[in-house]
């Protein structure tokens, strides 16, 4: 038996503390298998998002090159051309760390703001590698999921927070 | 959260090493990946290895749960319904499609009548069916409009194979697992599909516009003969698509053509069938009606209309 763990002066498990946002993230990019079926776009990124919560929240959490590994799983999954999540998610990671350091202090608003302009172009950047031109019928085709998103990310936000927690445990 | 102030890290040399080395991965990382995505976009079916390994994995899960509850695929045809009029509106629309899908089954029946008459044991070629399976996901967060289908190798698809449901074309075959399959959906940017109108054989094309809608263009663009509720079946040129596969019914006239939309909703769709290739039965059907003679003018549609 193991004796119950004090409050204080205590070390969470170092696998569910690294494990729990890395698989977070997998199974935001895993939703598209689930047979949620339309004939249109309408899921807002949930892997991204994730992704951008945990990364706003913890600017040191993963290195630099994160965007490579999460954006090939995400690309597995989420049906875009192969290579189209690695290229965008690298991409936000490193202006993301450059906006870290030109920023003095950023709040939730300002987190809203910056995850709001990169599913912005993570959706618009991933519509044109499918082949569409960047015009009002992109807009109009990508519309609906971006506010979806938008609308969304402070409730991805409490998710992630509540994990960022129970890891911490 | 104010961001970590470890950025500079002073005079010590590892440290700037290691920050600048991992800028060095993440460009690299990103490079890789542009080159990946070239590579796939030169070939949609690149990589197809990973992503069909990807959905064998999740499979048994969109399985179970297409099969618990085939409710959720409903979702957001039933909030469009809800935000046009009400639920009503979307009842009688529903009923007035099934109307339009029998009416336009019940003309491709009395055509293939026809032809029965001289082909008989073409048709039933044509009709035979190589699995039946349903759909399972969706690629949902993407403007590129790709299905799962849960038959796959095992069951005899191969790449190229047509998938159809009783309303109507679904799509064809992109990447085949053992148990799975990637479907590209009519309503997908690049998918085309040689159409001709059920009422008189006007050729045209059928492409999808990535939101749920299709572009129908007449191949006679002199005439822009199209009305809202024109319905268009596949003509089998190409010979991909057997003929006479309900395909799309025009919303809305447009400068080139008109906005379709598929009859086949992949949210809608229960049950599909995978039907094999055209084009294997196609050369037997053209020799043998070269044999029988001209009688079919329905196979060379509207060249020659005004």
């Amino acid at each position: 038996m193991r004796r119950p763990r004090s409050a204080i002066n205590r070390r969470p498990s170092v696998a569910k503390f690294y494990a729990i946002p890395i698989v977070s993230v997998m199974v935001g990019s895993m939703v598209s298998a689930l047979p949620i079926l339309a004939d249109y776009a309408i899921l807002p990124p949930l892997g991204l998002m994730l992704f951008l919560c945990w990364r706003l929240l913890h600017p040191g959490l993963w290195p630099l090159w994160a965007g490579f590994p999460f954006g090939l799983f995400d690309d597995i999954f989420s049906g875009q051309p192969f290579g189209s999540a690695i290229v965008l998610w690298s991409l936000i990671m490193i202006a993301l760390e450059i906006l870290d350091q030109r920023l003095v202090q950023r709040g939730h608003a300002q987190n809203w703001l910056i995850a709001a302009a990169a599913m912005l172009f993570a959706l618009i950047m991933g519509a044109i590698f499918v082949g569409f031109r960047l015009d009002g019928e992109l807009f109009r085709l990508i519309g609906a999921q971006f506010l979806l998103a938008v609308a969304l990310y402070p409730f991805v936000t409490r998710l992630v927070a509540a994990l960022d927690l129970w890891r911490a445990q | 959260m104010a961001p970590p102030k470890n950025r500079r890290p002073g005079y010590s040399r590892r440290a700037q090493y290691s920050i600048f080395i991992s800028y060095v991965l993440a460009l690299l990382g990103a490079a890789i990946g542009a080159v990946l995505l070239l590579i796939s976009i030169a070939d949609p079916r690149g990589f197809a290895v990973l992503r069909t390994a990807g959905a064998e994995i999740t499979a048994p899960i969109g399985r179970t749960l297409a099969e618990l509850s085939s409710g959720i695929g409903n979702l957001g045809t039933e909030i469009a319904a809800y935000f046009n009029a009400a639920a009503k509106n979307a009842q009688m629309q529903r009923e007035l499609e099934v109307a339009r899908r029998e009416i336009v089954e019940a003309r491709a029946l009395k055509r293939e009548n026809e032809r029965l008459l001289e082909l008989l044991d073409l048709v039933e070629e044509v009709d035979r069916v190589i699995a039946k399976g349903r759909l399972i996901s969706a690629s949902i967060s993407s403007t590129r409009r790709m299905a799962t289908l849960s038959v796959g190798s095992a069951s005899g698809v191969e790449i190229g194979m047509p998938v159809r449901a009783p309303e109507g074309l679904v799509g064809r075959i992109l990447e085949v697992g053992p148990t799975t399959a990637r479907i590209l959906l009519v309503s997908d940017k690049d998918n085309v599909t040689p159409v001709k109108r059920a009422r008189d054989g006007l050729a045209a094309f059928v492409t999808g516009r990535g939101d749920g809608t299709v572009d129908i263009q007449p191949i006679n663009l002199a005439t822009n003969s199209l009305k809202p509720g024109d319905l268009f079946i596949t003509s089998g040129n190409g010979g991909l698509y057997s003929p006479n596969i309900p395909v799309a019914f025009v919303v809305e006239k447009t400068v080139g053509g008109a906005l379709g939309r598929p009859l086949a909703n992949p949210a809608q769709v229960a049950h599909v069938i995978v039907q094999p290739i055209f084009q294997l039965d196609f050369k037997a059907a053209v020799a043998a009606e070269t044999k029988t003679g001209a009688q079919d003018s329905e196979s060379a549609p509207s060249e020659a209309a005004p």
